[in-house]
């Protein structure tokens, strides 16, 4: 039989797309019952009007992970106090997909093209940062342009960095430049300081929001709300 | 106005309200929803003291608002927007009309800005030019995320959108505030999304595009757009309070839009009732950036807060600001210095 420990440790490799941390680093996982294999998951979020499209994709990623873990024949994940809970909560009961569970409300891009723009900004988020420990160890811009993925130190920073790559597909073998676009492409040694600059907003734009969301989360659910974690 | 240290400060707060949501104006459970989602922003940023009870949150009444905005909010004017979402509330929520009646009483307090919704089509053009003739507008607020039957938003892109940005300049309605929130269909989208923003202020560069709440949580898209085009401005709404409770934070959004925008494109606001203009003006006149981070961000002087606090809008809309009241010289495009970068 899985133990809810074993069933947490699959929780938390699902993240917001939007925020970039664990649902359970968030504390988005309200309730998680194991009964034999059957495992029921409670999902709660910091408002009534959290976009629905990132709550689909937490619910579906939720529901898979869950079913991954060894023993666990049947998944249930449930959506609380959400002003589309019963649309999505239906909608994976029936595998119906989010254009299913939202028939005539989705169009043009799909919801896998959507993540796809937010792991991008993940991506360079998350480059962002480790540069930045890097910059403050004593590395130079133009160091950095010519550093090698197998060159740089380990480190937590660098290991969110690989896998945060590593989702877009792009080549994390040891010989590959460091600094490189959401496309691959290396950026060039002038052009390092003013691409790292840009890539500051953007994890700004996402940490900025992760503690917004944290605090809301807080607040409705009267649990509490940690420190400004961020320098 | 307010004062402090000698130097004096022409209060404009770029967002006020005065809505309906109590559950006598609810529509529906979205009503609700809506409501509770202000109250959980209201009580997450707001200092202890500002705390109002749900029910005062839901409706306040006018002796409220004046009070809180003009008689201990330092608040010289209000831009007074209007949020119409009559799918959810019977009544809406505050419409151009139902804050015209205050406006009315107090002209000298409020700017009073309108609306249109180019789901309206022929009808949204015909409303817009009534808006001008009875109220002499001269901006509009939008709300993309706005529900209107079926539909769950729309975008500035729509042919639509732009029938009613061509009447906008046709009339002399040349302040286009620009509101992205939570919920806009088709749903797969990215919400909070700005891009549209880029096209139209692109296409319309005799009107001004001023998105609220400087894009957030899409800060990085908003400066984006916003260093490309002169005619883009950031509202403050939303950002302001994370000076209490997150200043770290809110040094960073503040160091980041002076870098990338300039002091001249950046509005005070409240979205009162949210926050209340008292301690945001109070807050934002006392603070600097952190020692450890001018070295990236520079520092804010005098002259940068009396823009930011009411100068800015005042040139937007026109306002005549008291003389006792220093009015600095435009940082001139191209010639304004960067603070050095980081690395």
């Amino acid at each position: 039989m899985p133990t809810e420990a074993a069933v947490l440790d699959a929780l938390s490799g699902v993240r917001d797309p939007e925020l970039d941390e664990p649902i359970t680093d968030l504390k988005f996982v309200a309730d998680l019952r194991v009964a034999e294999g059957t495992v029921d998951v409670r999902l709660r979020l910091p408002t009534p009007f959290c976009a629905p499209n990132f709550a689909y994709l937490m619910v579906a990623d939720a529901r898979e992970a869950v079913l991954s873990v060894p023993g666990v024949r049947r998944a249930r994940v449930a959506l609380d106090d959400h002003h589309a809970s019963s649309e999505i909560n239906a909608g994976m009961v029936n595998e119906r997909g989010f254009e299913g569970t939202f028939p005539g409300e989705t169009e043009g891009e799909s919801l896998d093209e959507l993540r796809t723009i937010f792991r991008r900004k993940a991506f360079i988020s998350r480059q962002e940062k480790l540069c930045r420990t890097l910059l403050a160890a004593g590395y130079s811009a133009a160091e950095l342009a010519e550093t090698r993925l197998g060159e740089v130190p380990a480190s937590e920073a660098f290991e969110k960095y690989l896998s945060r790559r590593e989702e877009l597909g792009l080549d994390v073998s040891a010989e590959a430049p460091l600094v490189v676009d959401p496309d691959g492409n290396p950026i060039p040694e002038e052009a390092v300081v003013e691409h790292l600059r840009f890539a500051k907003l953007t994890r700004l734009s996402i940490e900025g929001n992760a503690g917004f969301c944290r605090g809301l989360l807080a607040t409705r659910y009267g649990i509490e709300d940690p420190e400004e974690a961020t320098p | 106005m307010y004062e402090k240290d000698g130097e004096k400060y022409f209060v404009v707060d770029g967002h006020v309200h005065y809505w309906d949501g109590s559950p006598e104006n609810q529509a529906n459970i979205h009503g609700k929803q809506f409501i509770d989602c202000f109250y959980g922003y209201h009580s997450a940023l707001s200092p202890e003291e500002y705390l109002w009870p749900e029910d005062k949150f839901q409706k306040y009444s006018e002796e409220d608002m004046m009070h809180d905005l003009f008689e201990i909010g330092y608040v010289d004017v209000g831009i007074f927007q209007p949020t119409y979402l009559k799918d959810f509330y019977v009544n809406g929520f505050n419409t151009t009309e139902q804050n015209a009646v205050l406006k009315e009483k107090y002209p000298d307090k409020f700017v009073l800005p309108g609306s249109f919704d180019p789901r309206s089509g022929e009808q949204g053009l015909e409303y817009l030019e009534e808006l001008v003739d009875r109220y002499n507008i001269k901006g509009v607020k939008l709300y993309t995320a706005e529900w209107n039957g079926q539909s769950k938003g729309w975008s500035l892109r729509d042919e639509w959108a732009k029938r009613h940005l061509e009447k906008c300049q046709e009339l002399g309605v040349k302040n286009i505030h620009v509101h992205k929130g939570p919920t806009i269909t088709p749903l797969n989208m990215d919400a909070f999304d700005v891009k549209d923003v880029d096209e139209v202020a692109s296409e319309f560069p005799d009107l001004n595009f001023i998105v609220e709440h400087v894009g957030l949580p899409r800060l990085e898209d908003f400066c984006w757009i916003a260093v490309q085009e002169a005619n883009v401005y950031g509202g403050l709404a939303v950002a302001m309070p994370f000076i209490y409770s997150r200043p770290r934070y809110f040094a960073k959004i503040i160091g980041e839009l002076l870098y990338w925008l300039d002091e001249d494109r950046l509005l005070f606001a409240s979205d009162y009732a949210i926050w209340q203009p008292k301690w945001l003006v109070e807050m934002f006149v006392d603070f600097q950036i952190p020692e450890d981070m001018q070295g990236e961000y520079g520092t804010l002087t005098p002259d940068m807060k009396r823009k930011i606090l009411g100068l800015n809008a005042a040139h937007l809309y026109d306002l005549e600001v008291p003389s006792e009241v220093p009015q600095p010289a435009a940082v001139a495009a191209g010639e304004e210095e960067y603070p050095e970068a980081p690395y």
